[in-house]
C-alpha cells in the first residue's frame, strides 16, 4: 500500500483546544517599557525612516522648547509650553512605537526561552574516526561529528541516528509527553532534535546541523526579531511609507515660505506637529511588532519556520498538495469486514488474514488480527517457527512465511492476483465485483491467499477526519485548491476525494509523483504548499513554495523543508496558510487605517495653523483653537499607536472569504473607519484638552 | 544595442519625421486651403469699396467714438498699438477676481457707460481674453441704440434690425455662444 | 444658462461616444492588426523604418527602449534648439522678428520637447513662421507621439506582452494616429475661418482710423496638432482664444474633442490589450467621477461670476474677464478644465481670471494628472494609481498584492513611488525656493493669496507637462526659463523610465492565475478604493498650498475683499 504500514509510530493528533505553548508573561510588560526607552537610541532608530523622523522632530522641538526664537521670532501664544507639549507627545509617539515592538520582541523572547530552556551548553561526547570518546562542549560540534548519547543525556545538536534503538522525550519541542523510539536506518525515526532527552539505552548520532544553525536555533532567532530580516512585502511596503514620508517632508518643508508668502506664518513645532501627523507613525510604529507577532504565532502553533519569507509566502499560496492518509483520513484504517470469494468461508478467511498479519505491527494489520479473532480465528502457529515478509512498495504485499513451505499474502489486489498467477492460481470471477465494491464504499480492498488461492477480500475502512470538509470548503472560498495525493486505486481515491471534499486527485501516487503535481502546478503560476516526512519526499519539499516536514519525518526532509511541524500534524498545513495570510492583512489594515487617518488630521490642522489666511470656516470640526487643534491631531496620533498593539499582536481576525468579501468588509472597518474614527476622536480630545486647560 | 546605434537611427527617424510632419503636412494643407478656402486661409479680410482691407470678421477692432457701436474693452487696444504694428498681438489683462486693480479698472469703466446712459453689462466691463474679441453681447449692442440713434440719427427699429444681421449665432443651433459681430455691425451702420 | 449646460454635456458625450471607436482603432494600430488606413501609410511606415535600417521591428527590452526613447529626443531637441536660435538668418520669417536669448530658447525647446508646451513668449511677436512650423510644429508630432508610444509600451510589458519597438511605435503614433486626423482637422479648421498662409501679418486701417496688424500665418494645421497631441503651445500669444486659432463654436467643439480624444480614447485600448473592458469601463467612471464634479464647479464659479463686480452691475452676470463672448462662462469653463485634465495645455480664456474655485480645479486637474492625464503617460499613471491602491489595499485580502495576474513587489512599488514623487519635487520645491527669493516676487502680477496660486501653477504647469498658466506672471526671465525647464525635464522624463522599466519587469514575472483569492480590480467597490488612494495621494499633498492659494482667495473673495 505505502509507507504508511510500515509505520513503526504513529502518533495521535494534537489534541485542538490546546493552542500553542503557554509562555510565561510575568514582568513582559515592565520589561518592554525599559525595552522602548532604550530603543530611544537614534541607531535603533534609523532602521525604521518612519520613526527616525519623528525622533529628529523630537529634538528640534525640544530645542525650541528651550529657546522658542531658535529660528526666528516665535508667533504661538505661551510659545514654550506649546512646544513642550508637543516635544512631549512626539516623544510619546516614540515611546509608544517602541513599546509595541518591544512588547512584540518581549513575547518572542518568551517564547524563545522555552524553546531555549532545553538547550543549554552541555558536554557532548564526540567520536572520534578511531572511535576514542572526547568531551566536547556541544557549541564545538559541528556538522558531520558523531556523538554518542546515554539515557539522560540532553541531545546536544539536530542529528541523525546511525546506532542503536533508545526512547527519546521530545515533549520539550512537541508537548507531547510520550517518547518516541528512535533508532537508525528507518525514514521516520532515525532523525533527532537537539534539546531533546534520551530516556532509556544509547544512540550513535551523526551532527547534520552546526550550533546555531539548529532548527531550534533558527527559530529562536525569528521570535526574538532580533535576527528577523524583513520579508519581500514588508520591504515593499516600507518602501511606500519612506516615500510617503518624503513626500509629506517635502509638503511641510516648502511650508515655511509658502505660508509666509500668504501671510500665515507656521512656527517650526507647529509645521513639525503636523509632518508627525501626516507621515505615517501608526503603520510604521506597528510594522515590526506585526511582522514579529506573525512568527510568533507561528511558532505558538509549535511550527518551526526557516524565514518569515515562508510564512508570507504562505498567504499566496494557491494549491495545498495533501497525502490522504494522516491529513485528510485519520491515519489509521481499520479492518471493517472479510469478504470470501473462492467458496471459501468466513472463518477460513479470517483465519488466513489472521496468519498472513501476525507479523504486521501496523494498525491495520492489528486491527485485522482483531476482527478475525472476533470471527473466531486463532493463532495456530507457533511465531517462532515462521517468518514475517515485510511490506515493501516494490512487491505491495505483505505476509507471512508458515512451516511446510505454506506462504500466506496480504495485500494489493493486483500484487495479490499476480503473486497467485506466479504459482499458477485462477483468479476467482467475483474477486474483482468484491474488490471494486469495497473501493466504491471508499474502503481500501486487501486481497488475502494463501499459496495459490485467493481466499478473499479485507475491507479496510478509511474515516475521513470529522470537519475536513468543512475546512476544504473554506479554502475554495480562499481560492486555494485542495489536491489529495494517495496510494489507492482510483476509485477508492475519487470515492475519498468526493467525500473529503477536495478539488483533485491523484491515485496510485508515488513520491515521484508528488513532485510532478508541484511542478505542473507551479507552471500554472500557482504556489505550492504541501507536506512530508519521508527522504523520498525531500525533492518535493524542496520543489513546493511552502514545504512543512512532520518533526517525526527524516533529517534530510526537514531540511528541504522550510517549517517544520513539531507536532507532526499534516492538517496543520491549513492553520500556517491562515497565519500567513492573517499576518499580511494585518498589516495591509493597519497601512489603510493609518493613511484614511491624514485626511482628519489634515482637516484637524491646517484650517486652524492658516486661520491667518481666512480659511477658519474650513475648521469643520470646530475644534476650540489653533493649538488645541494641533495638540489634539498629535495626541491621537500618538495614542492611536498603544490602542492598536493588541489588534498588531493578535492579527486581524481571520474569514475564510473570497478576496472581494475580504477586501468590502476590510475596506468598511479599516478604510471607511480609518477616515471617520479620528474626527470623532480629535474631537473629543479637543473637548478634554481645552478643559484641562492646556490649550 | 549600443548608443552610437541608438544615436544613427535616431538622426536618420528624426529627419523622416521632420520631413512629413514639418514639410509635407504643412505643404499639403496650405495648398489645400489656399485652394479651397483661400478667404478663410488668409485670414478672412474684409476689404472695402476700393479693395483695401479694413480688418477681418473674425478680429474685432476698437470702436470708442459716438458714431460706433463699442466694442469690448481690450487689454492691448485690438493691437493698433505702434510698437506691435509690425507683428500684431493679443492678449488679456490676466487680473485675478480678487485683484483690487480689476476694480480699479472697472469702475470708471463702468461710469463712462452710466455716464451715456448704458446699462453697465458683463461683457462691456471685462476685458476679453484675446483683447480681439470680435463680439459684443446682444444685450450690450442693444443698450447702445439710444445712443445711436442720437448720433446717427436713424430709427432704433432700424438699429434693431442691423443688429440683428450682424449676430454671429450658433452653429447648427448648438455649438457656441451668440455674439453681435461688431465690425460687421459698425460697417452696415457706413454702409445704409 | 441651460444652453450652457447642454453644451458641455454635447461635447463630453461625444467623447464619450468616441472613445470605443478610437481607442478600438488605436489598439488596432498597435496590436499590428491591419487597418483601413494601411493602403495609404503602410508604404509610408516601410519607408521610414527602411532609413533607419529596420525591416522586421524587433521588441526592445526596457533599458533598450529607455534608450532609444531618450536619444531621439536629445536629437530632436538639439535640431529644435538649433532652429529656435539661428531664427534671425533662417528664412520663412516674413515679420522679421529678431533673435530668442539662450534660455528663453532652452525652455521653448524642452517646453515642446517635453509636450509641455509652456511659452514664456508671444508667438506672433516672438516667432517666424520657420520656427513655428519646422521646429515646434514637429515637436508637437514627435513629443505626443513619444508620450503615446510610452504609454502602449507600460500597458503591453503590464499585460506580458514584449514593450515593442520605440521607433515603429514612435512611426506609427504619427502615421497612423496623428497625422491623419490632424489632416482631415486641419480642413475643417481652415474652412471655418482659421488661416494657413505663408503671408506676413496684415496691416488694416479700422474704421475708426486707427491702423491694425492681423497678426495670421500658417495657424491651421499647428492649431489641429496643438490639440490632439495635447500640447498646447499656442501659434499666437494668447492661444486658443485667439479668434484664428478657435473662431467659432463648431472650431471650438473640434479643438475641445480633440484635446481630450486621444487620452480618453487610450484607456479603452488599455482595455482591449486587458482583454478586461469592464475594467477599462470602470477606470474611465474614476476619470469621470473627478472630471464632471469639477468642470460643474467651475462652471458654476464662472457663471455666478465676481461677487464684487455683480454688486457694482447691481445683477448676478458671469465672470467674463478673460473671456471670448462667442465661448461664454460654459464652454470656457469646460475648456479650462479639459485642459488642464489632459495636459493640454491650451487655452480658450485666461486662468488667471478664472474664479478661485475654476483655479482650484485647474490647479487640481494637474496635481492628479490622470484625470485623463497627458498623451499616453495620462493613462499609464492611472494604472500606477491601480498598482498603488492594489498594494495599499491588496494586502487585506491576505496574499500579495496581484495587478493583471502579476505580482506588486519592491521593484514595482519602488518605481511606482518615483513617479508620486517626483511631482511635489519639481512642484514645492522650486515654488519655495522662488518664494525665498525677493527678486523674483515682482514677476508676481496678482497680490496675495492669487500671487502664490500664480508660482504654484507655473511650477505645476510645467512638472506636469500642462503648459497653461496663470498668464500674468511675468515669467520671461533667467530664473523662470531655467528653472521651469528642470521641472519639465523631470516631470517628464523620470516617470516615463520608471514606467517603462516598471512595464518591463511585469511583463518577465510569471503570471499568477485568477481564482477567488485574488483580489479583482474589475469591481465597483475596487475601483472605488482607487478614487479614494488618489484624492488621498494625490491631493493631500497638495492641500495645504490650495489651502493657501485658491480656497484663501475664495474666502478673501466672500468676505468683500
Amino acid at each position: 500500500m505505502n509507507s504508511q504500514l510500515t509505520n513503526l509510530q504513529s502518533k495521535p493528533p494534537r489534541s485542538p483546544d490546546r493552542k500553542g505553548r503557554q509562555v510565561s508573561t510575568k514582568g513582559l510588560y515592565q520589561r518592554a517599557v525599559k525595552q522602548a526607552f532604550l530603543k530611544l537610541d537614534p541607531r535603533v532608530q534609523l532602521r525604521n525612516p518612519v520613526m527616525f523622523l519623528v525622533w529628529i522632530g523630537t529634538i528640534v522641538t525640544a530645542l525650541v522648547t528651550i529657546n522658542p526664537n531658535l529660528f526666528g521670532n516665535a508667533t504661538d501664544k505661551n510659545p514654550m509650553v506649546f512646544n513642550g507639549l508637543i516635544t512631549l507627545i512626539l516623544l510619546f509617539t516614540l515611546l509608544f512605537a517602541n513599546f509595541a515592538e518591544a512588547v512584540a520582541e518581549g513575547r518572542g523572547k518568551a517564547q524563545a526561552d522555552s524553546l531555549r530552556a532545553t538547550k543549554s551548553d552541555s558536554i557532548a561526547r564526540k567520536l572520534s574516526p578511531d572511535g576514542s570518546i572526547q568531551d566536547v562542549s556541544s557549541t564545538e560540534l559541528r556538522k558531520g561529528d558523531l556523538i554518542k548519547v546515554i539515557a539522560g543525556d540532553v541531545i546536544p545538536a539536530d542529528g541523525e541516528v546511525t546506532q542503536g534503538l533508545a526512547s527519546v522525550d521530545e515533549s520539550a519541542i512537541t508537548g507531547e509527553s510520550a517518547p518516541v523510539l528512535k533508532q537508525p536506518g528507518t525514514d521516520i525515526a532515525s532523525s533527532v532534535t537537539g534539546g531533546t532527552r534520551i530516556l532509556s539505552d544509547e544512540l550513535v548520532i551523526r551532527v547534520t546541523a552546526d550550533p546555531g544553525k539548529g532548527f531550534i536555533d533558527r527559530m529562536i532567532a525569528l521570535v526574538e526579531g532580533a535576527e528577523r530580516s524583513k520579508t519581500p512585502n514588508e520591504i515593499a511596503l516600507t518602501v511606500l511609507l519612506a516615500v510617503l514620508t518624503q513626500v509629506f517632508l517635502i509638503v511641510i518643508a516648502t511650508m515655511l515660505p509658502i505660508a509666509q508668502y500668504a501671510k500665515a506664518p507656521v512656527s517650526i513645532a507647529v509645521l513639525i506637529a503636523l509632518l508627525v501627523a501626516l507621515i505615517p507613525t501608526t503603520i510604521g510604529g506597528l510594522l515590526s511588532a506585526i511582522g514579529i507577532a506573525g512568527m510568533d504565532r507561528v511558532a505558538q502553533f509549535n511550527v518551526i519556520a526557516t524565514s518569515g519569507r515562508a510564512v508570507e509566502a504562505c498567504g499566496d499560496i494557491s494549491t495545498l498538495i495533501l497525502d490522504k492518509t494522516g491529513t485528510i483520513t485519520l491515519g489509521n484504517r481499520l479492518a471493517e469486514e472479510f469478504i470470501p470469494v473462492n467458496g471459501h468461508s468466513l472463518k477460513e478467511l479470517a483465519q488466513v488474514a489472521l496468519n498472513a498479519s501476525i507479523f504486521d505491527e501496523t494498525p491495520e494489520g492489528k486491527s485485522i488480527v482483531i476482527l478475525a479473532e472476533k470471527l473466531g480465528a486463532s493463532l495456530t502457529v507457533d511465531r517462532s517457527t515462521a517468518t514475517g515478509i515485510e511490506f515493501s512498495a516494490r512487491t505491495r504485499m505483505s505476509g507471512t512465511d508458515l512451516p511446510n513451505n505454506i506462504e500466506v499474502r496480504k495485500g494489493a489486489v493486483d500484487a495479490v492476483k499476480g503473486f497467485v498467477r506466479s504459482r499458477s492460481g485462477q483468479i476467482p470471477d467475483e474477486l474483482d465485483a468484491k474488490y471494486e465494491s469495497v473501493s466504491r464504499l471508499g474502503g481500501t480492498p486487501l486481497a488475502v491467499c494463501q499459496d495459490n488461492d485467493i481466499y478473499g477480500v479485507i475491507y479496510l475502512k478509511d474515516i475521513i477526519k470529522p470537519g475536513i470538509k468543512e475546512r476544504f470548503g473554506q479554502l475554495r472560498r480562499m481560492g486555494i485548491r485542495t489536491v489529495m495525493l494517495t496510494g489507492d486505486n482510483r476509485i477508492t481515491a475519487s470515492v475519498i476525494a468526493a467525500e473529503a471534499g477536495v478539488d483533485d486527485f491523484v491515485a496510485e501516487a508515488t513520491p515521484e509523483d508528488k513532485i510532478e503535481v508541484i511542478r505542473a502546478e507551479q507552471a500554472k503560476g500557482k504556489l505550492v504548499a504541501m507536506t512530508g516526512d519521508g527522504t523520498n519526499d525531500a525533492p518535493a519539499l524542496a520543489q513546493a513554495n511552502v514545504g512543512v516536514a512532520m518533526n517525526s519525518g527524516t533529517q534530510a526532509a526537514k531540511e528541504a523543508a522550510n517549517m517544520v511541524d513539531l507536532d507532526s500534524d499534516p492538517t496543520k498545513l491549513i492553520d500556517i496558510v491562515t497565519i500567513g495570510k492573517q499576518l499580511l492583512i494585518t498589516r495591509g489594515a493597519l497601512t489603510t487605517f493609518s493613511i484614511a487617518n491624514d485626511i482628519a488630521k489634515y482637516f484637524a490642522i491646517i484650517p486652524a495653523i492658516f486661520a491667518g489666511a481666512g480659511i477658519g470656516q474650513l475648521n469643520v470640526m470646530g475644534l476650540a483653537s489653533m493649538q488645541s487643534a494641533v495638540l489634539s491631531a498629535l495626541i491621537y496620533n500618538a495614542l492611536i499607536i498603544p490602542a492598536l498593539i493588541p489588534l498588531a499582536l493578535k492579527g486581524v481576525k481571520f474569514r475564510p472569504l473570497t478576496a472581494n468579501q475580504l477586501l468590502s468588509r476590510n475596506i468598511l472597518v479599516y478604510g471607511l473607519g480609518g477616515i471617520i474614527a479620528p474626527f470623532i476622536a480629535i474631537k473629543i480630545i479637543d473637548i478634554a484638552v481645552t478643559a484641562v486647560g492646556l490649550a | 544595442m549600443n548608443i552610437v546605434q541608438d544615436l544613427f537611427k535616431s538622426i536618420r527617424i528624426v529627419v523622416a519625421l521632420w520631413i512629413l510632419t514639418a514639410v509635407l503636412y504643412p505643404l499639403l494643407t496650405w495648398g489645400i486651403g489656399q485652394t479651397l478656402f483661400s478667404n478663410q486661409a488668409n485670414g478672412s479680410l474684409v476689404l472695402n469699396a476700393q479693395g483695401q482691407p479694413i480688418g477681418s470678421s473674425l478680429i474685432g477692432q476698437p470702436f470708442k467714438t459716438d458714431r460706433y457701436f463699442w466694442s469690448r474693452p481690450s487689454a492691448i487696444e485690438y493691437a493698433t498699438l505702434p510698437e506691435v504694428a509690425k507683428t500684431g498681438a493679443s492678449g488679456a489683462s490676466n487680473l485675478a477676481p480678487s485683484n483690487l486693480a480689476l476694480f480699479d479698472r472697472i469702475k470708471p469703466e463702468a461710469q463712462r457707460l452710466r455716464q451715456s446712459n448704458i446699462k453697465p453689462t458683463a461683457d462691456m466691463l471685462y476685458t476679453s481674453g484675446s483683447g480681439l474679441d470680435p463680439h459684443i453681447s446682444l444685450e450690450s449692442a442693444q443698450a447702445q441704440i439710444p445712443r445711436l440713434s442720437q448720433a446717427r440719427g436713424m430709427e432704433p427699429s432700424r438699429l434693431q434690425e442691423l443688429i440683428n444681421q450682424a449676430i454671429d449665432d450658433r452653429i447648427l443651433w448648438i455649438l457656441g455662444e451668440p455674439g453681435v459681430n461688431v465690425l460687421k455691425l459698425n460697417l452696415s451702420l457706413d454702409q445704409k | 444658462m441651460l444652453q450652457g449646460w447642454i453644451q458641455i454635456a454635447l461635447i463630453l458625450v461625444t467623447v464619450i461616444i468616441l472613445t470605443p471607436l478610437l481607442g478600438k482603432y488605436i489598439a488596432r494600430v498597435f496590436l499590428h492588426e491591419t487597418t483601413f488606413l494601411d493602403p495609404i501609410f503602410g508604404p509610408i511606415d516601410r519607408a521610414i523604418m527602411r532609413t533607419i535600417g529596420i525591416h522586421e521591428a524587433e521588441g526592445m527590452s526596457g533599458w533598450q527602449y529607455v534608450q532609444a526613447v531618450l536619444i531621439s529626443n536629445i536629437v530632436m531637441g538639439i535640431a529644435v534648439f538649433s532652429i529656435l536660435f539661428l531664427q534671425p538668418i533662417l528664412p520663412f520669417n516674413p515679420n522679421q522678428v529678431g533673435g530668442l536669448t539662450w534660455d528663453l530658447v532652452l525652455h521653448t525647446t524642452i517646453s515642446f520637447l517635453t509636450n509641455t508646451d509652456q511659452q514664456h513668449y508671444s508667438g506672433e511677436t516672438t516667432l517666424s513662421y520657420g520656427s513655428q512650423v519646422f521646429a515646434l510644429g514637429f515637436l508637437m508630432f514627435t513629443s505626443a507621439a513619444t508620450g503615446l508610444a510610452v504609454g502602449i509600451a507600460f500597458i503591453r510589458g503590464l499585460t506580458g506582452r514584449s514593450l515593442g519597438n520605440f521607433y515603429q511605435d514612435l512611426t506609427q503614433s504619427i502615421t497612423r494616429i496623428l497625422l491623419p486626423i490632424s489632416f482631415v482637422g486641419t480642413l475643417l479648421l481652415i474652412a471655418s475661418g482659421i488661416p494657413e498662409t505663408w503671408a506676413g501679418t496684415a496691416q488694416v486701417t479700422t474704421l475708426e482710423g486707427a491702423t491694425q496688424a492681423i497678426a495670421r500665418g500658417p495657424v491651421a494645421h499647428f492649431e489641429m496638432i496643438k490639440q490632439l497631441g495635447e500640447n498646447g503651445g499656442g501659434f499666437f500669444g494668447i492661444n486658443s482664444a485667439h479668434p484664428f486659432e478657435n473662431s467659432n463654436g463648431l472650431t471650438n467643439f473640434i479643438e475641445t474633442v480633440a484635446m481630450v480624444a486621444i487620452p480618453s480614447s487610450l484607456i479603452y485600448t488599455y482595455g482591449i490589450f486587458m482583454g478586461n473592458l469592464r475594467q477599462a469601463w470602470l477606470v474611465y467612471g474614476i476619470v469621470l467621477a473627478f472630471f464632471i464634479p469639477l468642470v460643474v464647479m467651475t462652471a458654476w464659479g464662472e457663471f455666478q461670476g465676481n461677487g464684487q463686480v455683480n454688486t457694482l452691475l447691481g445683477s448676478m452676470a458671469p465672470n467674463l474677464e478673460g473671456k471670448e463672448i462667442r465661448f461664454g462662462w460654459s464652454l470656457s469653463s469646460l475648456w479650462a478644465i479639459a485642459t488642464t485634465a489632459t495636459m493640454c495645455g491650451a487655452v480658450n480664456a485666461m486662468h488667471d481670471s478664472l474664479m478661485p474655485i475654476g483655479g482650484f480645479s485647474t490647479l487640481l486637474n494637474m496635481f492628479l494628472q490622470i484625470v485623463w492625464g497627458g498623451q499616453g503617460t495620462g493613462t499609464a499613471y492611472l494604472f500606477i494609481f491601480l498598482i498603488l491602491a492594489v498594494f495599499l489595499t491588496g494586502l487585506m485580502v491576505g496574499r500579495t498584492p496581484e495587478f493583471l495576474g502579476r505580482k506588486i513587489e519592491k521593484a514595482e512599488v519602488v518605481l511606482a513611488s518615483v513617479i508620486l514623487l517626483i511631482h511635489p519635487i519639481a512642484i514645492l520645491i522650486p515654488t519655495a525656493i522662488t518664494l525665498l527669493l525677493p527678486e523674483n516676487l515682482t514677476g508676481i502680477s496678482n497680490p496675495g493669496f492669487h500671487g502664490l496660486s500664480q508660482v504654484v501653477y507655473e511650477y505645476t504647469s510645467a512638472a506636469a507637462n500642462n503648459g497653461s498658466g496663470f498668464q500674468g506672471l511675468g515669467n520671461g526671465t533667467i530664473w523662470w526659463n531655467l528653472t521651469t525647464s528642470v521641472a519639465m525635464l523631470l516631470g517628464r522624463y523620470v516617470p516615463i523610465v520608471a514606467l517603462i522599466l516598471l512595464a518591463d519587469g511585469m511583463q518577465r514575472k510569471q503570471p499568477v492565475p485568477m481564482t477567488d483569492g485574488t483580489l479583482r480590480t474589475d469591481t465597483g467597490l475596487f475601483t472605488g478604493v482607487t478614487g479614494v488612494v488618489i484624492l488621498i495621494l494625490g491631493v493631500l499633498t497638495f492641500l495645504p498650498v490650495l489651502a493657501l492659494g485658491p480656497i484663501a482667495e475664495a474666502f478673501q473673495l466672500s468676505s468683500g475683499l
